[in-house]
């Protein structure tokens, strides 16, 4: 497979913008069509793989952990990576090892690494092409 | 060597916490890992070139922040390192910012000069 290689750095964590979102679904898309993807999780995204990560039941609507099947950032990772074997292509994801170490988001699922800025360039240069998505706050 | 431009436009986010902005931290550490690196702030980022900044004196419980971020001397030391520095012009005038509160050594950009500066980068990366 002559697949391309797509880089993503991304900035936001679970939930807590659109952006995080996009970036799954871009990475996904992208495995799906052959293309090897090389993601830097840096800031909050660095807790999109925590393993800690868990269902919870939903008060509101009277429904259980099991009935919620919550959707957890940390399943996307590993199923991204499955996803990448079935497609025989590569996914490398790099979580930033300082903004973990801030954050206490260490202990992830299989598959990611721990990483910096230097492995974010070497990531660019080895890649077609690379786009930031960066959180977007008022300021 | 690859021509990268990063354009920054959210200001002060997580500056408290982090002691830094990350972004200008992020492009710094590419610079000294000899990254071709341009820094262009816009929006209210354009705060961020302005002389005298001091962002001390924050408390919370008790707990003192005690290296609070120094926005003025990192772009300082950007520009020392050789990082070109632009704002754009427009952003400036928006919020009342005058060229003799700006620090030396930071160019301004029209708009229209900004689009067609696009061009000489290999990579652009909006922050």
């Amino acid at each position: 497979m002559s697949g391309k290689i797509l880089t993503l750095a991304i900035m936001d964590g679970p939930y807590e913008s659109t952006c995080s979102t996009t970036a799954f679904r871009i990475i996904d898309a992208a495995l799906r069509k052959g293309h090897s993807v090389k993601v830097f999780a840096y800031e909050g995204a660095v807790s999109l793989t925590m393993k800690a990560q868990k269902e919870h039941p939903n008060p509101a609507h009277g429904t259980s952990a099991e009935d919620e099947h919550h959707v957890l950032t940390k399943r996307w990772v590993e199923g991204l990576y499955e996803l990448a074997k079935k497609h025989h292509v590569d996914l490398d994801w790099v979580n930033c090892g300082l903004c973990v170490d801030e954050r206490g988001a260490g202990d992830w699922v299989v598959g990611p690494t721990r990483g910096g800025p230097a492995d974010f360039l070497t990531m660019v240069e080895n890649s077609t092409n690379t786009l930031v998505i960066p959180s977007k706050r008022n300021s | 060597m690859a021509k990268i431009l990063s354009i920054v436009e959210t200001a002060y986010r997580a500056t408290l916490e982090e002691q830094d902005d990350t972004i200008v931290w992020l492009n710094t550490m590419f610079k000294k890992l000899n990254a071709d690196i341009s820094l262009l702030f816009r929006s209210n980022a354009v705060n961020y070139v302005i002389q005298g900044q001091n962002a001390s004196g924050l408390s919370i419980g008790g707990m003192v922040q005690q290296n609070p971020p120094q926005i003025g001397r990192d772009i300082a030391d950007l520009l020392a390192m050789g990082v070109p520095i632009y704002v754009v012009e427009a952003d400036l005038r928006e919020r009342g910012i005058k060229r003799e509160e700006m620090m030396p050594g930071v160019q301004t950009m029209g708009v229209e000069e900004f689009y067609h500066r696009l061009a000489d980068f290999d990579h652009i990366w909006h922050w």
